[in-house]
């Protein structure tokens, strides 16, 4: 069976040290996940394997035989797989004809013996796809298995896997688990990148935890087995976190710490920002209305994603700030558009939307935003129509709009941090007078943003295409967020940060609520939206299903309601 | 482009001396790779190269024809840079050039017998610039309202610009007096004034401060910053509630406007008149320049003075040495091949470093 090692393998890219001295090996048969934050170096680690990246210091092994991983080609020679976040596959060509690409260009094309490796390949992972299908027309989790089968078309040896599963809904996530357990027991070497501790848990025979760049340790399939959920979570998260998370695991769960006291010096990690491991800060007591949550550290609980309701004191008999009323918009073909979405947003609350991915969210989001037209409809603001205002007009009387493409249309990746955080204000003063632009006071500003908001950047002219994605959500909160918002819509707002950046930004989101701001959410993890909105509503379809109350007494109740939303049952 | 633009800003940081080596040294190779080749002909390179510099910058009259044949470079650089950094590609510039050429030499001896020169000189290089921008006007509605590539779109109406200004001198504005078809001349002495008592022509003058206007413009403006964000992300422009459609407009009329202007400045500082089949192909040849400089304003000017005097004193120097006029755009591929390879070497040098 394949092994494969990294001997102290360091990579260091201008400004960072992306993995910084990491041993680790995988072994077949095994799956093997790495956990860890944005930034930790898992996608570095990834690279050096699939040849887009070469160490500046250690060796890789692969059988004990040091290679040298210079090109993708040289990694699938070695008999490597991987499958990336992003999608590579052509679109306009069919499932065989994806699978057939890559070989060499004087060889004809063999549709038999790629349809028979097809069949092998099906075999093994238990799936159905037509091979002549056009990939348009297969769902994201038949793309997705597509992928593995290319990744794995010259031999069933090694696969990576960055971030499987967050495109997938729950029935795709269960079908990848089963997949990758069927190729586990057929001797493949499976590497799984995650930032999910639960996926971790899932799916993991072993788990490696990475931290800035470094092993932070590793749990091996026999303490896996050994220690309960509740332990294993506690030493995933000291190793994740440091000590001060060990501590708050402690207090919150009734399992005794496994392991030895944390080292104190370990309170030195860059952690200090306003996280949530830090000892509770007043903004964090999440329930006003004195009902019994767990006020004195919510964190374990938000960590691992159990729910923990809010409830703000929202009042209802005002008017509300956002009126939404029979909107529809037009879609391209492929689209789902809206169709007769009414709403209220009242300020200071949050309004969820769940829903299945392409329901018509990134429509309404926009539309809201000014970004897109709306067909027929209304919209209003403090009983003012601004259904014809553009984005930039709504801009101005407080509307803000978190995209969920951070750096397809958020940001321009290769500005400077500076520039995007007044991207959408070009022109307007004060960092432009007269048509003229004022630097000094854009990256001014900047630094002081920078600064409040725990940007971690080189400098304000660093492009913000080189921060961490964390990063880059938190310039584009820091841009939305500020003072004079008084209605947000944010889509997908924690998609693809690690857990302490999503912990930041829900909590942006809800300190926003507090000062007033009324607020949607668009998100595709229930638990997520459980956890913060006073509502819930769901889109089915490009319509609005319906608006599930999610106040304290509602619980479990709304969870229920807003899944049978979700898949359409209740939409009549 | 994009990463051209990236590097450009983050190149500024590692200090002049480099900056000149890397200019400095494609120069050499291309010399002396440019020198083997006439030596393989069985000509002496150091004849051809001492007549260049004698010819293009040594003698007072060569100098001065180089600062001449800098004039419409340069403004069309000054195009050129507006339409990439918006991200838009005009490669349209002789059509527009030739058009504005055209119709300010026809319309320069109109009304220099009813207006005063200032005056006539003034609105015939509006006219110019109008012309212009009329002539990109179709590739930008094209390109804002239906996303047509406008590589495709520009070339094409640069072709029928080209036609229709060989049409126009032939069939409109010939000037009945002379034997090949040519628009009537503007008088010598009502042409743009002559420099400090050279034969450079003010229009010199008026493309150096529109270059630094433009430059100006596309890094201290909003507007300027609007049409970078559209260049380097239009998904953002978009998102961020600008009018892309206005701004690619705007991009498009500006850049051809100020290549028309270029034409308008060369009729109106050097010939006076356009004879029919008359086209020095500028357009085209800047590109290149525009991008060494990373549509830097500053820097285009020292690639143009450069280009200029290897243009005027090759000329020459073909002519003297015994090779062909266009020996010189040998010389010219490849300085741009060169410079395109150390560039390379360069930029992988640094990824390494920084790695």
């Amino acid at each position: 069976m394949v092994d494969a090692s990294l001997r102290q393998v360091t990579k260091r890219f201008p400004g960072i040290v992306a993995l910084d001295d990491v041993s680790l090996t995988f072994r077949g048969g095994e799956i093997h996940v790495l956990l860890g934050e944005n930034g930790a170096g898992k996608s570095t680690l990834m690279g050096l394997l699939a040849g887009m990246l070469k160490p500046d210091a250690g060796v890789i092994a692969i059988d004990g035989e040091p290679v040298t991983i210079d090109s993708p080609r040289r990694s699938m020679d070695l008999g490597i797989g991987a499958v990336f976040q992003q999608l590579l596959l052509v679109p306009s060509l069919t499932v065989i004809e994806n699978l057939m690409l890559g070989g060499p260009w004087w060889q004809p094309l063999k549709r038999a013996a790629a349809l028979r490796r097809f069949g092998e390949l099906a075999t093994v992972l238990a799936t159905r796809i037509d091979p002549d299908a056009p990939v348009t027309a297969l769902s994201l989790g038949e793309q997705q298995q597509v992928e593995i089968m290319r990744a794995l078309w010259r031999e069933e040896k090694m696969l990576l896997l960055d971030e499987p599963t967050s495109m997938l809904t729950p029935q795709g996530v269960e079908d990848l688990g089963r997949m990758l357990r069927r190729l586990r027991d057929k001797g493949v070497a499976l590497i799984l990148i995650t930032h999910k501790l639960l996926e971790a848990y899932e799916f993991g025979d072993r788990i490696s935890v990475l931290r800035q760049g470094r092993l932070a340790g590793e749990i091996d399939p026999q303490r896996m087995q050994s220690l309960s959920e509740s332990e294993r979570t506690a030493e995933v998260l000291r190793l994740m976190f440091g000590a001060g998370a060990h501590a708050d695991a402690r207090t919150n769960d009734a399992a005794p710490a496994p392991l030895g006291a944390p080292a104190p010096a370990e309170a030195s990690t860059p952690l200090e920002a306003p996280t949530p491991l830090g000892p509770p800060t007043p903004l964090e007591a999440p329930a006003p209305l004195g009902a019994p949550a767990p006020l004195e550290a919510p964190d374990l609980a938000a960590l691992t994603g159990r729910k923990a309701h809010r409830a703000r004191p929202v009042d209802r008999r005002q008017p509300p700030m956002l009126r939404a009323s029979a909107l529809a918009t037009a879609g391209d073909v492929g689209e789902a558009s809206l169709r007769e979405v009414s709403f209220d947003l009242w300020p200071g609350e949050v309004l969820g939307i769940a829903g299945v991915d392409g329901n018509g969210q990134k429509h309404l989001a926009e539309v809201l935003a000014g970004q897109r037209a709306a067909a027929r409809g209304r919209i209003s603001l403090a009983g003012r129509d601004i259904t014809r205002g553009r984005v930039p007009d709504r801009r101005r009387l407080g509307i803000r709009y978190v995209t969920d493409e951070r750096l397809g249309e958020g940001t321009v990746a290769t500005f400077s941090v500076a520039i995007n955080l007044v991207l959408k204000e070009i022109g307007t003063l004060p960092y432009w007078r007269h048509g003229l632009t004022d630097w000094n006071l854009i990256q001014e500003s900047a630094r002081e943003k920078i600064r409040a908001h725990d940007i971690r950047t080189p400098s304000e002219r660093t492009p913000v295409g080189k921060l961490s994605g964390g990063n880059i959500q938190k310039v584009l909160l820091a841009r939305e967020l500020g003072a004079e918002a008084r209605v947000a819509i944010l889509n997908k707002p924690t998609y693809g940060l690690d857990l302490q950046n999503q912990r930041l930004a829900l909590e942006r989101i809800d300190a926003a609520a507090k000062r007033g701001v009324a607020l949607m959410v668009i998100s595709t993890d229930l638990d997520e939206l459980l956890e913060i909105s006073d509502r819930i509503g769901v889109m089915y379809q490009g319509r609005l299903a319906g608006i599930v109350d999610n106040g304290l007494s509602t619980g479990a109740d709304a969870e229920r309601k807003v899944a049978a939303l979700m898949t359409g049952a209740a939409a009549a | 482009m994009t990463q051209l633009r990236v590097a450009g800003r983050t190149r500024i940081a590692d200090g002049p001396a480099a900056a000149v080596l890397r200019v400095l040294i494609p120069v050499v190779l291309a010399l002396v790779v440019g020198g083997m080749v006439l030596w393989a002909l069985g000509k002496n390179p150091l004849d051809y190269y001492g007549y260049v510099i004698e010819r293009g910058l040594m003698r007072r009259s060569g100098l001065q024809e180089t600062f001449t044949r800098m004039a419409p470079l340069l403004l069309i650089a000054a195009g050129l840079i507006v339409a990439f950094r918006a991200g838009i590609w005009n490669l349209g510039g002789d059509g527009q050039f030739l058009l504005a050429a055209v119709i300010s030499a026809a319309l320069a001896p109109v009304l220099i017998g009813v207006l005063p020169r200032a005056a006539t000189l003034v609105l015939c290089m509006a006219a110019g610039a109008l012309v212009g921008a009329l002539w990109s006007l179709l590739p930008a509605m094209l390109k804002a309202r239906y996303g047509v590539n406008e590589i495709v779109t520009t070339l094409m109406m640069s072709f029928l610009g080209v036609s229709l200004s060989n049409v126009l001198i032939k069939l409109a504005f010939f000037d009945p007096d002379t034997t090949v078809p040519q628009t009537r001349s503007l008088p010598v002495d009502e042409r743009l004034p002559r420099l400090f008592g050279t034969t450079v022509h003010g229009g010199v003058l008026i493309a150096v401060v529109v270059l630094v206007l433009v430059h100006l413009l596309m890094t201290r403006t909003a507007f300027g910053l609007k049409l970078q964000v559209l260049g380097a992300n239009r998904a953002a422009a978009i998102h961020a509630g600008e009018r892309v459609g206005r701004l690619t407009v705007l991009a498009f009329v500006l850049s051809a406007g100020l290549i028309g202007l270029a034409g308008a400045v060369e009729v109106l500082g050097v010939w006076g008149t356009v004879r029919a089949d008359w086209n020095p192909a500028y357009g085209l040849l800047v590109v290149p320049l525009v991008f060494l400089a990373r549509l830097n304003g500053y820097a285009v000017i020292g690639f143009t003075l450069f280009f200029s005097a290897l243009m005027v004193g090759g000329e020459s120097a073909a002519h003297r040495v015994g090779v062909p006029q266009n020996y010189v755009l040998v010389l010219v591929s490849l300085l741009l091949i060169f410079l395109a390879l150390v560039e390379y070497l360069d930029q992988s040098r640094r990824k390494r470093q920084a790695a």
